[in-house]
């Protein structure tokens, strides 16, 4: 009888759980939380508190699992509201840190709600051309480039490039798989690279100075040259086989920046070396092949942009991030999926596989 | 139907659409993290050597280690300059944001004179902002505990042990010894070019004048260098290897201290040189240039009153009389005009003239200091009683040229190359000279009249002491000349081993013994029956010696003309003397500042000086102005 019933709670909580994007999602969590370790022991030790976040995530990735997909469509519109809202707020009431207001002060506690938007946006669109699947005209690719305009510039108004770049991406990635005509496509691009001058002007100084930056981090060694220089050094010297766990000098000599944080992976790269990079690269990669392979198998057209929306930000995370680190992109605040300490993005990545999860388990319930 | 077909066909064209699309994006995936790998491999195999040494000079910083500065010392071994330990209290302009904020409330706990603000203030002109500058020098060790308990309210400011040098003896032999001061753009631009600036790193201060500026690389040492793990904000972890800094040399002079004690405080408050060199080696005994100065001083930057105090002082104590002051030889000149006649065959030592009390060139009579003449004089009456005439009438037989050749080879009018910078060269006039020295034609003629009072020392002569005592020197010597030098040898801190300066001669002038003979005897006249003889006078050795006054008109250095005219009236007192005189240990030129008559104030010195050094005797007490027979 127990036995039954055992089975049967094991049976209900292992239903719609995808093993393969547990197993890879857990085997980055235990890199990401040996090179937290590696990177905070010296002081400020923030194993535990990653841990507790990673069992949060997971939480969050069984719960949204559950969910079927026409449930999380329903979502969409609420949640981008709400988001958009948040956001207005956050403009005109947010908290200035470091001359960029991205923080709601709730009294008990603050929020930052542009990472909200990072699951609403895509989950706004796909609910939007699912609305209008069977008949899909221009001005529908129009009107969400609009709704998803909106978010975006208010993000990057914080200012908050990082962010506004994954939400952007997100919204994008949504309209390229729900069929945007290429024609369109490369209008958007040409009509980007003729505006890139005026977004120039519209630049923050210190986001100009990134940019500067990456081209020739050496004019600029002790100011904002110095992440990156530092960085690669500590990639570089990591070496093929890296100088072993705990045993960075340029970590634990306090030589990179951010360390536990957006540039964990300079961290981890000094320790593994090549070798371990070559590792995780593959990690992420597989993730991301899974979440393609769901995103294809999917069974309608929300679940299919969805599907396919969160993988790709998935790797845009992955790319931009490593990029920076490594010094072929500017750098934006951009945490590295699974292995930077914090609990938001930490948690906000865990819903993405969980819908994942739940676009692969529920896809039969559909057709039947 | 048809619709419903279409409606079908749709979604179809959509998934095909969608499922390319997939593919593509997956291709695009692939390509980023092939990317993402190139540049891995690129950074971390290709450049990976690059990328480890930058990794391990982020890591180590190599910390110079100073040495300690060689110590000098006399031909005893009394210390002259040194080195002791003490802390200064330092501020890292560059780490500090509020300069002011943070002197005041280091005032708060230690005393900070205003004086130490604006030395600061000076240094901090001067400096670099990365360097840390001293704000207070020689703390207790109160004011250090009261620091260290209060120096986290500090950034920027620390307490440093550091070496200050030191001279025991304070202003004895200062202008021999020197002094050191903080190193400034100057001294940078030398250490550059000498290509030893890795050396000075962590060197704040270098000899500005004396032995310590003529010896600063070897009194300096060898910086030494610890590796040490530093962190990123640049505090020290650990030691990771040490090479340890390499002691300066030492260097022991030939000064007798003791000798030159004696030899200052016999100037008393009289301005004045003397230079005292032992015949055989060139070695300078005694280097007296009066009033000097205390080195001390000048160690953690001159304070501005004192500088201006030393500098502006009629006195003069910052020149060097010795190697600087320039002054006719007057009758100091003689014995050498004597030994050129006899050399050039001009005279011999029997020949003797009538000395009417003047010599007429042209019209011209040139007087002698005596009324009515010596009577008949040969050269040693000449020189024992200082005749004028004799030497009038042999410096118009001999000529400018041939007085001009023999006296420069004596080392008249060059600098004599003694082991301290900045020596003055003097003139030795002579047709050629007068052609440098003047620009309009009328004023480059050398006159026949103008190379009579050449003869007795006057005219254009102008020397320095220790001219003067180089060429008495090698009188002394019978012709053997050595460079003046005041270092003995240098002892290598590490090894041991002592190189010794110079003993080969620079110069073998190949006199005649019998004029060399000649010479010596009439000087040893001079000390026994004539212009010296008071001053000599019951003296346990045998001297030679030569009185001179020279006429201050003359004298080019006329800065206190109109606050002391009426001293300024008085002639420079000048004697020159060697002893023992059958075999010199000592030769020394004196020089006493509108001392009048040399025998009156400046062989008194002379005396004093031979009677310390050869039979150990202190004078009684201060110099006594003696009265005696003009010379």
């Amino acid at each position: 009888m127990l036995r039954e019933f055992l089975a049967r709670v094991w049976r209900r909580l292992v239903e719609h759980v995808d093993v393969p994007l547990l197993l890879i999602t857990v085997a980055i969590m235990v890199a990401g939380l040996a090179t937290v370790f590696s990177a905070t022991y010296d002081a400020n030790n923030r194993l535990l508190a990653q841990a507790l976040n990673m069992i949060v995530g997971l939480g969050a990735m069984w719960a949204v699992a559950q969910l079927p997909p026409q449930k999380l469509m329903r979502f969409g519109v609420p949640l981008y509201l709400i988001g958009i809202l948040l956001l207005i707020l956050v403009y005109f009431f947010g908290i200035k840190v470091n001359g960029a207001r991205r923080w709601l002060s709730l009294g008990f506690t603050r929020i930052q709600p542009s990472e909200l938007l990072k699951i609403a946006v895509p989950l706004m669109l796909a609910w939007y051309f699912h609305k209008h699947e069977a008949l899909l005209r221009f001005r529908h690719y129009v009107i969400a480039c609009l709704l998803l305009l909106l978010p975006f510039a208010l993000i990057a108004k914080q200012p908050d490039l990082g962010t506004a770049i994954l939400v952007g991406a997100a919204g994008f990635y949504v309209i390229f798989f729900a069929g945007l005509p290429w024609g369109v496509m490369v209008g958007l691009f040409a009509g980007a690279a003729g505006a890139a001058p005026f977004v120039w002007t519209m630049l923050h100084d210190y986001q100009r100075k990134r940019i500067l930056t990456l081209i020739d981090p050496t004019t600029d060694p002790l100011g904002s040259g110095y992440h990156i220089i530092q960085s690669t050094i500590a990639i570089g010297s990591g070496g093929s086989f890296g100088k072993g766990w705990l045993a960075g000098t340029q970590t634990h000599l306090e030589f990179i920046p951010e360390r536990h944080t957006d540039f964990i992976l300079a961290v981890f790269s000094e320790e593994r070396g090549l070798l371990g990079n070559c590792i995780l690269l593959l990690l992420y990669l597989l993730l991301i092949g899974r979440g393609l392979m769901i995103a294809a198998k999917a069974s309608t057209l929300f679940a299919r942009v969805v599907a396919g929306s969160v993988t790709l930000s998935l790797f845009t995370y992955v790319f931009v991030n490593m990029g920076m680190v490594s010094g072929i992109l500017p750098v934006v605040g951009v945490p590295l999926p699974f292995m930077s300490y914090g609990g938001t993005a930490l948690v906000t990545l865990s819903v993405s596989i969980g819908i994942l999860m739940s676009i692969h388990s529920h896809r039969m319930l559909v057709r039947t | 139907m048809p619709a419903h077909h279409s409606t079908l066909n749709a979604p179809d064209g959509e998934l095909h659409r969608f499922h390319f699309r997939v593919i593509l994006a997956g291709i695009a995936v692939l390509g980023a993290l092939a990317l993402l790998a190139t540049r891995f491999f690129y950074l971390q195999v290709v450049q990976h050597d690059y990328y480890t040494t930058r990794a391990e000079d982020n890591r180590i910083s190599v910390v110079p280690i100073v040495p300690n500065r060689g110590v000098i010392v006399d031909r005893a071994g009394v210390v002259l300059a040194r080195n002791y330990s003490a802390f200064t209290l330092e501020i890292t302009p560059s780490k500090v944001a509020d300069l002011e904020a943070t002197i005041d409330g280091l005032g708060q706990l230690i005393e900070v004179l205003p004086k130490d603000r604006k030395r600061f203030r000076k240094l901090l002109e001067e400096s670099k902002s990365f360097e840390s500058l001293p704000i207070r020098t020689r703390l207790s060790e109160e004011e250090v505990a009261r620091f260290a308990a209060n120096r986290y309210l500090f950034p920027g400011v620390e307490v440093k042990a550091r070496l200050f040098r030191q001279y025991p003896l304070g202003p004895i032999a200062s202008h021999a010894v020197g002094y050191i001061n903080r190193i400034n753009k100057r001294d940078l631009e030398m250490i550059d070019e000498s290509e030893l600036a890795a050396n000075y790193r962590g060197t704040d201060h270098i000899g500005k004048t004396g032995i310590e500026q003529k010896y600063e690389f070897q009194l300096h040492g060898e910086t030494g260098y610890e590796q040490v793990e530093i962190d990123a904000g640049g505090r020290a972890i650990r030691s990771l290897s040490r090479t340890a800094p390499i002691q300066g040399s030492r260097l022991t002079l030939t000064l007798d201290v003791k000798l030159q004690e004696m030899a200052e405080k016999a100037f008393g408050d009289r301005r004045g040189a003397l230079v005292a060199i032992e015949p055989a080696t060139g070695g300078i005994l005694a280097l007296v240039s009066n009033p000097s100065f205390d080195p001390n001083l000048f160690i953690d930057g001159i304070r501005s009153d004192d500088w201006e105090l030393l500098n502006n002082s009629p006195e003069r104590p910052m020149l060097n009389r010795a190697l600087n002051g320039t002054y006719p030889p007057g009758s100091t000149f003689k014995p050498f005009m004597a030994l050129a006649a006899l050399e050039t065959g001009k005279r011999t030592p029997g020949q003797a003239i009538s000395d009417p009390g003047f010599f007429n060139f042209a019209g011209h009579h040139f007087r002698d200091d005596k009324k009515g003449g010596h009577g008949t004089v040969d050269m040693y009456k000449s020189i024992v009683h200082s005749c004028d005439t004799y030497y009038y009438m042999l410096a118009n037989d001999m000529g400018i040229d041939a007085i001009a050749r023999f006296m420069g080879q004596l080392g008249f009018g060059q600098k004599t190359g003694v082991d301290i910078e900045g020596e003055s060269e003097g003139v030795l006039p002579s047709p050629e000279w007068k052609k440098r020295r003047f620009r309009r034609p009328e004023q480059q003629k050398w006159f026949a009249g103008e190379t009579i009072s050449i003869g007795i020392g006057q005219g254009y002569n102008s020397y320095t002491p220790i001219q003067l005592a180089q060429a008495t020197a090698a009188v002394a010597n019978n012709g053997v000349m050595f460079r003046p030098h005041l270092v003995k040898y240098i002892t290598d801190s590490r090894t041991g081993e002592k190189t010794m300066i110079e003993p080969e001669p620079m110069r073998r002038l190949a006199w005649k013994p019998q004029h060399v003979e000649t010479i010596r005897n009439a000087m040893v006249g001079v000390n026994t029956q004539g212009t010296g003889a008071r001053a000599f006078a019951g003296a346990g050795y045998t001297s030679a010696g030569k009185t001179g006054t020279a006429q201050v008109f003359s004298l080019k250095g006329s800065e206190y003309k109109s606050s002391r005219l009426k001293q300024e009236l008085r002639d420079h007192a000048l004697f020159i003397a060697f002893a023992p005189a059958e075999a010199p240990k000592i030769a020394l030129a004196v020089v006493v500042e509108n001392g009048g008559f040399g025998a009156q104030s400046a062989a008194p010195i002379a005396r004093m000086v031979f009677d310390y050094y050869l039979l150990g005797k202190l004078p009684k007490g201060a110099a006594q102005e003696d009265d005696v027979e003009e010379d």
